[in-house]
């Protein structure tokens, strides 16, 4: 099908507001960094978000719906990140939907922007199993699921699954997102382990993020947690990235890190 | 309501627990969630081959998905009028 080793992931979730753009952002980044030629392209159509996260509202002239309707070039539509000179996207229109673009579109797209010798292209999908996740999911060949340890999310995710595999995207990866550590100790909340016996062994799960407030601090200053050290969920997105590059990561232990007063309580033997 | 015993002995299930069988159950429920044409082509090929051999009587024919205890079950009531004299 491809000319060269291009992987064309697409990111999704079936919920929305489960972490699809956050997480899209910081592999991108993570994998440019390492590397990589990353094209990201934003497939929420009427919703666009992506740009914010890597901080480049400002520098959108064309969007993918003026490419795709032949007012621009690829090449004029697809910003460049600043710091990471690897890295590059396509962003989403803002004032069309996602009728003003169909799948077979979209695989012409990929295919383009695979000629212009990306190593990753990796696609935003857009919250439901409508439209928008046809055209998110039409030129993918991989796919991650991303998921919070929490209900309603996971049956999504469920529902996600079995609609990519009638796609023929086959053993996603998971991606548990927003894991409280304590939450789980006190088993209050679901543990990723429930998470993965849940939704069978048909995926692979590719990483663990905790919930951290960097991850709005960094949302708020279009700066992606994982380009820079010194976050848990910055270090588990590098980690993800590690991985997808086929790289043995070990989980992080999410617990250990939970802060030295946890510990300290623990230590003289606290009962909650 | 747990007892307070039943809190005092940590016999009350954990929110994780209830949630990871809550889950279990419905995503069984969602995953043979039969689509209704599905469903009627089934029927009536269930009807086709049982015909073969005895006479249904159609009008109180029920087939449907239900929640057992172990799982998901497709479960038929197929009330037969006769032996079919034909086979
Ligand atoms: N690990 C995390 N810790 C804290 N906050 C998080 C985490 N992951 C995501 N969030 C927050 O959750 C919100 C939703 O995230 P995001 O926009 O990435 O979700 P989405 O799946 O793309 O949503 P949509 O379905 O609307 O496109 C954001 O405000 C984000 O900052
Ligand atoms: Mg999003």
């Amino acid at each position: 099908m491809s000319e060269n080793n291009t992987r064309v992931i697409v990111i999704t979730s079936g919920k929305g507001g489960v972490g699809k753009t956050t997480t899209t952002a910081n592999i991108g980044v993570a994998l440019a960094n390492m590397g990589e030629k990353v094209a990201l392209i934003d497939a929420d159509i009427g919703l666009r978000n992506l740009d914010l996260a890597l901080g480049l509202e400002n520098r959108i002239v064309y969007d993918i719906v003026d490419v795709v309707e032949g007012r621009a070039k690829l090449r004029q539509a697809m910003i460049k990140h600043k710091q990471s000179q690897n890295l590059a996207l396509l962003p989403a229109a803002q004032t069309r939907d996602k009728s003003a673009v169909n799948p077979a579109q979209m695989r012409q797209l990929i295919e383009e922007i695979r000629a212009e010798g990306y190593t990753y292209i990796i696609i935003d999908c857009p919250a439901g199993i409508e439209q928008g996740f046809r055209n998110a999911t039409a030129g993918a060949t991989e796919a991650i699921v991303v998921t919070n340890p929490e209900m309603s999310s996971v049956r999504d995710a469920d529902r996600i699954i079995g609609l990519l595999e009638a796609q023929d995207l086959r053993n996603p990866y998971l991606i548990v997102n927003r894991l409280r550590p304590k939450m789980v100790k006190s088993q209050d909340m679901l543990a990723v382990e429930d998470v993965q016996e849940v939704l069978g062994s048909n995926v692979k799960l590719l990483g663990i993020i905790p919930e951290d407030e960097v991850i709005i601090t960094s949302t708020n200053k279009g700066e992606p947690a994982s380009a820079t050290e010194g976050s848990l969920a910055g270090q588990a997105y590098r980690n993800i990235a590690r991985r997808l590059r086929g790289e043995e990561v070990p989980f992080l232990d999410l617990e250990e890190r939970s802060g030295f007063f946890t510990r300290l309580k623990g230590l003289f033997g606290n009962k909650k | 309501m747990p007892s307070l015993l039943d809190r005092l002995f940590g016999r009350v299930e954990k929110p994780a627990h209830t949630a990871k069988s809550r889950l279990k159950l419905v995503l069984m429920h969602d995953r043979a969630d039969i689509p209704a044409p599905m469903m009627e082509e089934m029927r009536k090929e269930i009807i086709a081959v049982l015909s073969k051999y005895v006479v249904i009587d159609l009008e109180h024919l029920d087939v449907g998905i239900e929640r057992a205890e172990g799982g998901v079950a497709l479960v038929a009531s197929i009330p037969i009028v006769r032996v079919n004299a034909e086979h």
